[in-house]
């Protein structure tokens, strides 16, 4: 198969381990951004290849878990109104808000449906011109180009139904403010694959400059994993941090032009509410004035009781690469992939999800 | 036919009920037992039975590779035959939902008729009724079956024993990829057909040839299931290598691209085999001489430790527990 087994090769994954074990020496703490390295790294066990000194800790790249219970809350409101369909990706539907979900909505009553892609919720405010279709937008730049086409599209073919509640974010304010914090002591840094593939790298630049820790972007596949842990290694061995790209298949320094004047053209950053964090200042997307029209949050009057987070979660912490799922009271005993009570063990990217499904240790 | 879809009518009772069963449904079955039309078959079977039912909803009803019909069949066939029985009679009960075409029926019909024939199952009783239109999904299907157990065999998921080889009868996940690229929303192009198919003679053949400890067919939550099955009945471990995985392509591609994992995606037509370890060659040497055991390898063993763990060797050379499906992969699958 092309792009998937020559990137899971054993001999060529062997020489790049052994090498990283040959040349690691300092404690090192590594985050991995984005929630579809955590599975990756998981499912491929690739922990457990690596030296003792090298710690991998997860981020908050998922983008169903870092949605505030507020923002889901807003959602769900918006699915009770009269004439009023709700579209959602299939994650974002199970995730419990403060008295329930987009499912439970559903099952009241509520005209929620899963669509695969912003095509899906266009098509279906085409064929319900009497309704208004609201899609909940998730997700980071990787997802942000393709949302904002959708709104051009809407325009271009006058579809007057359509709207969107954008909860869209962005990476690097939030990569910011997790090294601010300063919680956890990193000495690198694993960046998305596919966010980056749209940004590019040099948005990252600040990071060694400002924090003198590394950062390289990955790919998904085992051998892209183990490559970048092994350029970070070298950074850090070498005392010399900077901005490399694993991935270069996917990803060029300056991004994606296109992409990214199209998210400019129709989003503007605004402050955004992160599980666990809270407000961070131009972390997300909202529509320009001149698209307010589609904006489902300026258009509805919905009214959210204050947000209450489910108790005993600790999804918040684990975020932020604080905690792992394993520190969680209620994991595998009362929050389980069937009945979650935080998000991270609802999305197939979530730390806990994975933790669950892959992690399980083989001498229990 | 004058009308060319089902009506409520056609399961009333009446004369459009009779005509209906008669020329769509059991004339295409006949067999002297069906034909004697009672409200009971008569079976006349000695020795030790098996007995299964199972239900099928599979949507969209025709899929690459099979029907609802071929399923209802070869899903209820094969079930008897996990446990190495001869499967022999089988019920038929359908539920239309009204406005089915009568052709698709037909083709239904006909399928049903295919594979019961190259299983050599008689479908001796059934049952049909309609449901007004949103009370069912175009057709569900039931059946049930029995077949008869050869003296001397036992094969349970209870057996497998520490040293045990387990073989796989072929590629995995065809027939979840094949029914999921056909899903509205989902629909995507690709060459992948389900494996939809009788196993029956296959599995006559393995028992003849070596010493058959546990037999299952990885229907829902796949192999990794059935493996953690066997795993928990006989309180033994299993460990196999991802690298031994026989999985199609085009499978693979598609499991990249729907972020799934072949080894939790449906089969319709494979066998997940635990046989003693001094007969396992021979047994892998028959299987690879059928139509549907040609793609069929060892891929690991039983092991003391670890009881009721599966563990695989990832193809990087590190171990993971492989555990029971969570959550939920895509409802109505079968």
């Amino acid at each position: 198969m092309k792009f998937t087994e020559e990137f899971r090769d054993p001999e060529i994954a062997r020489k790049i381990i052994d090498r990283i074990h040959h040349r690691s020496r300092k404690p090192t703490k590594l985050m991995e951004f984005c929630g579809g390295h955590t599975v990756a790294i998981f499912k491929h066990g690739i922990r457990q290849l690596l030296p003792d000194n090298i710690e991998m800790l997860s981020g908050p790249g998922c983008p169903v878990c870092v949605t505030s219970v507020s923002d889901l809350d807003k959602a769900i409101a918006l699915s009770a109104l009269p004439g009023v369909i709700v579209t959602s990706s299939g994650d974002m539907v199970r995730v419990p808000g403060s008295s329930s979900s987009l499912q439970q909505a559903r099952a009241r009553g509520a005209d929620v449906r899963v669509v695969y892609s912003t095509q899906d919720a266009l098509g279906i405010a085409t064929a319900n011109s009497d309704k208004t279709v609201i899609f909940v937008g998730i997700g980071f730049e990787t997802t942000a180009p393709t949302i904002a086409a959708a709104i051009l599209q809407a325009e271009s073919e006058r579809i007057k139904n359509f709207q969107i509640l954008s909860l869209h974010k962005v990476c690097p304010p939030i990569m910011k403010t997790i090294l601010d914090l300063g919680e956890v002591k990193l000495n690198g840094i694993i960046c998305p694959g596919h966010v980056s593939a749209v940004i590019g790298s040099d948005p990252y630049r600040f990071i060694p400059v400002n924090y003198g820790i590394g950062c390289v972007v990955s790919g998904f596949e085992p051998l892209d994993i183990l490559q970048t842990v092994d350029m970070l290694v070298g950074q850090i061995e070498a005392e010399s941090p900077s901005v490399e790209i694993a991935y270069r298949r996917g990803v060029k320094p300056e991004g994606n032009r296109h992409a990214l004047e199209l998210m400019a053209s129709v989003f503007e950053p605004d402050d955004a509410d992160w599980r666990g964090i809270g407000i961070v200042p131009d972390s997300g997307l909202r529509l320009r004035p001149e698209y307010r029209r589609f904006d489902a949050e300026a258009n509805f009057d919905i009214k959210t009781r204050p947000a209450i987070e489910p108790k005993g979660c600790i999804c918040g912490s684990i975020l932020r690469g604080v905690s792992t799922p394993a520190n969680c009271s209620l994991f595998r005993q009362v929050c389980t992939p069937e009945n979650p009570i935080g998000p991270c063990m609802v999305s197939a990217e979530g730390s806990c999800s994975a933790f669950y499904q892959y992690g399980a240790e083989i001498a229990e | 036919m004058k009308d060319d879809v089902i009506l409520l009518a056609h399961g009333s009772g009446g004369r459009l009920m009779h005509d209906l069963i008669r020329k769509s449904i059991a004339g295409p079955l006949t067999n002297p037992i069906l034909d004697k039309m009672d409200d009971s078959a008569v079976l006349d079977i000695k020795g030790k039975l098996a007995f299964t039912t199972d239900s099928y909803v599979v949507k969209p009803i025709f899929f690459p590779g099979g029907d609802i019909g071929r399923l209802a069949i070869c899903g209820t066939v094969n079930d008897l035959s996990t446990t190495g029985a001869v499967p022999r009679y089988l019920s038929l009960s359908l539920i239309i939902e009204e406005g089915l075409a009568f052709t698709d029926l037909e083709k239904i019909m006909s399928s049903i008729v295919a594979a019961a024939t190259e299983a050599e199952v008689k479908v001796v009783t059934g049952d049909t009724k309609v449901v007004d239109k949103g009370s069912a999904d175009k057709l569900f299907i039931n059946t049930s079956g029995v077949g008869k157990i050869p003296d001397g065999v036992n094969i349970s998921g209870a057996n497998a024993r520490p040293g045990d080889k387990i073989i796989v009868s072929g590629t995995i996940g065809d027939h979840g990829i094949a029914v999921m690229s056909q899903r509205e929303g989902l629909k995507f192009n690709s060459p992948i057909a389900s494996d939809c198919a009788p196993l029956n003679h296959l599995v006559a053949k393995m028992i003849k040839a070596g010493d058959i400890h546990c037999l299952r067919d990885p229907t829902r939550g796949g192999l990794a299931t059935t493996l953690s099955e066997f795993a928990a009945q006989s309180r033994v471990g299993i460990q196999f290598t991802e690298s031994s995985l026989p999985v199609n392509p085009a499978v693979a591609g598609a499991c990249e691209l729907l972020g799934l994992d072949p080894l939790y995606v449906a089969n319709e037509g494979k066998m997940v085999v635990v046989v003693a370890a001094a007969d396992a060659n021979r047994v892998l040497a028959q299987m690879k001489e059928t139509r549907y055991g040609r793609d069929a390898t060892i891929i690991g063993e039983v092991i003391a430790e670890h009881p009721g763990r599966v563990i695989m060797e990832t193809r990087l050379g590190s171990y993971r527990v492989v555990d029971l499906l969570a959550g939920e992969l895509l409802p109505r699958i079968c």
